[in-house]
């Protein structure tokens, strides 16, 4: 049973069309990825999961609850994380303060510093940096931060929009472990990547957009074999 | 008895220093809604000249005039917190009916309609002042300014050997804004709610993902800045003894003032804007003329939009993206 179903989704900004019909489903433990060039409306779907942007049509259910008429901020209640394009930190919110965040809608003390601890085992220079402010930090230490953030929500599924962006390839690297770590304590997870390889490489499954349109969609190996994937996407 | 030039000076630092408390409670409330919604909220001065008509309307229904004692001090306590509710409700219901709406809209457009709340509180002030209430002069003259009845007495606090004169009213104008603004500092950094807020403040889509009701969480912001504004037209009120329908402009603009020099945004400036512009206000009063006093506030507005738009205060550096 899928853990996300996106059905027929459609969404736009003014009078433009950014996203017509796509249709994107999840399973319990898997990770997705969704490829497509710049302006292909992978940002907009995810926006558009996590409730941010409105839809012009569709469905979208997580869980078996019918997201689609939710508020952004109900939707993390129900376990579903957004690591947003650009990572969207607090830049004048300490580093712990920005994880405090991450577990607004919690209130169990213990549970939160208990994760918060996982956080750091996961991202240990976030703990060095604990009491600095968000926006002092490198690039790669905000999309840890940003992923920390979102962890600290409990999820049983994290959306990630472009965690290697403009970011040193040590600590890319450093985050595709994290990534690959999260997928083994039994994450499900839904990647949004520039870096097709290396995002198909680790994935179950792929969905390939192109102008707002799914045009293929297959398991990670096979997508990465794809002749056409191959030209357009991988540079061959 | 005569005043040396040095007590002369004492005495207007001591005056400033109480009316630049008064000013800085205001700034809190322009400083807050800006620093969230980045909306000048043009109406605020007059949202605390409707504070005071509603704290002189209660002292009209319960008959208060020179109450004494402990039973002043009750009914000081009374008059704070109630009109702080009063105004604190009110703005958030303005927020909900008129701002709301806006969310997405250009800030011009949230600071036109800013304008217009203005104008509808000031015609609010002048036909609540009209209102038949023997406090408000029995509705002869709307327009008239109001007198608000000596509950707090004027005299010397430590005694009246003293040359510089720290009255009574001095005490109480630090007695309610000193923990004020210790409680809203506390309130902002140290709690739940103030760290959403500064999130909501610095990515409100980013706090949407965390679950932070943003629009609740604005509410809440106009609800305290609209509570200071309340807790201030109350010790307005009892340090200078008379109200109009009109005093919001003037209170308005100093604040305003006052929170653009300290670096609008910044609770810390708002402070030391206020009591800065308290000092400006007392010094001209006393050494130039009253009549320069107004303009040379409104050209320290000015110096600080052209030369320094970020205030002493105020954030300057850009974050990384």
């Amino acid at each position: 049973m899928s853990l996300l179903s996106v059905e027929n989704l459609r969404a736009g900004y003014g009078a433009i069309d950014v996203l017509h019909g796509i249709s994107i489903d999840v399973r319990k433990g898997e990770i997705v990825s969704l490829i497509g060039a710049n302006g292909a409306g992978k940002t907009s779907t995810l926006m558009c999961i996590s409730r941010v942007n409105r839809l012009r049509g569709g469905r979208i259910a997580f869980n078996g609850t019918d997201i689609t008429p939710l508020p952004a901020h109900q939707v993390v209640k129900l376990g579903l994380a957004h690591v947003p394009e650009g990572r969207r930190i607090f830049p004048r919110l300490t580093v712990r303060e920005n994880l405090e965040m991450g577990a607004f809608l919690r209130n169990d003390r213990d549970g939160i510093a208990k994760d918060m601890e996982d956080v750091f085992t996961l991202f240990p220079v976030l703990k060095e940096r604990l009491a600095q402010l968000g926006g002092t930090l490198s690039g790669g230490e905000q999309q840890m931060l940003a992923i920390g953030r979102a962890l600290m929500s409990r999820p049983t599924m994290l959306m990630m929009d472009e965690p290697s962006m403009g970011i040193a390839p040590l600590l890319v690297a450093r985050i595709f472990d994290a990534v690959r770590e999260l997928r083994s304590r039994g994450m499900t997870i839904l990647l949004v990547e520039q870096n097709a390889r290396a995002a198909l490489k680790f994935s179950d499954r792929g969905y390939v957009l192109e102008t707002g349109n799914v045009v293929l969609s297959d398991t990670g190996a096979a997508l990465l074999a794809s002749p056409r994937v191959r030209e357009a996407y991988l540079g061959e | 008895m005569e005043m040396t030039a040095a007590e002369v000076f004492f005495q207007q630092v001591v005056n400033g220093l109480s009316n630049g408390m008064i000013i800085a409670l205001i700034a809190l409330g322009y400083t807050m809604v800006y620093g969230i919604v980045e909306l000048i909220n043009w109406a605020h001065g007059d949202l605390f000249m409707l504070g005071a008509f509603f704290a002189l309307t209660l002292v009209g229904i319960f008959g208060v005039t020179e109450a004494s004692g402990m039973g002043a001090t009750g009914t000081i306590v009374v008059l704070l917190f109630s009109s702080a509710l009063f105004c604190g409700t009110f703005n958030y219901a303005v927020d909900w009916v008129a701002y709301r709406p806006l969310r997405k809209a250009p800030k011009l457009t949230l600071l036109v309609t800013a304008i217009g709340i203005s104008f509808i509180f000031v015609n609010i002030g002048l036909f609540w002042g009209g209102l038949p209430m023997e406090v408000f002069g029995g509705g002869n003259s709307a327009a008239a300014p109001k007198d608000f009845p000596p509950l707090v007495p004027a005299q010397a606090l430590f005694g009246n050997e003293e040359k510089v004169h720290v009255s009574v009213r001095d005490g109480l104008v630090f007695g309610v804004t000193v923990p004020l603004m210790i409680a809203l500092w506390w309130l902002v950094r140290h709690t739940k709610l103030g760290t959403a807020m500064r999130a909501v403040a610095q990515n409100p889509t980013a706090a949407s993902l965390m679950g932070i009701n943003v629009d609740r969480v604005i509410g809440a912001t106009f609800f305290i800045g609209g509570a200071l504004g309340g807790f201030a037209s109350v010790v307005y009120s009892l340090y200078n003894n008379t109200i109009s329908f009109q005093m919001g402009f003037r209170a308005g603009m100093d604040a305003f003032t006052a929170a653009v020099l300290g670096g609008i945004g910044s609770l810390p400036g708002a402070v030391l804007g206020g009591l800065l512009i308290g000092l400006t206000r007392s010094m001209s009063d006393q050494y130039l003329e009253t009549q320069w006093t107004n303009t040379i506030v409104f050209a320290i507005l000015i110096l600080i939009l052209v030369f320094r738009p970020s205030g002493l205060l105020g954030l300057r550096a850009k974050e990384k993206v």
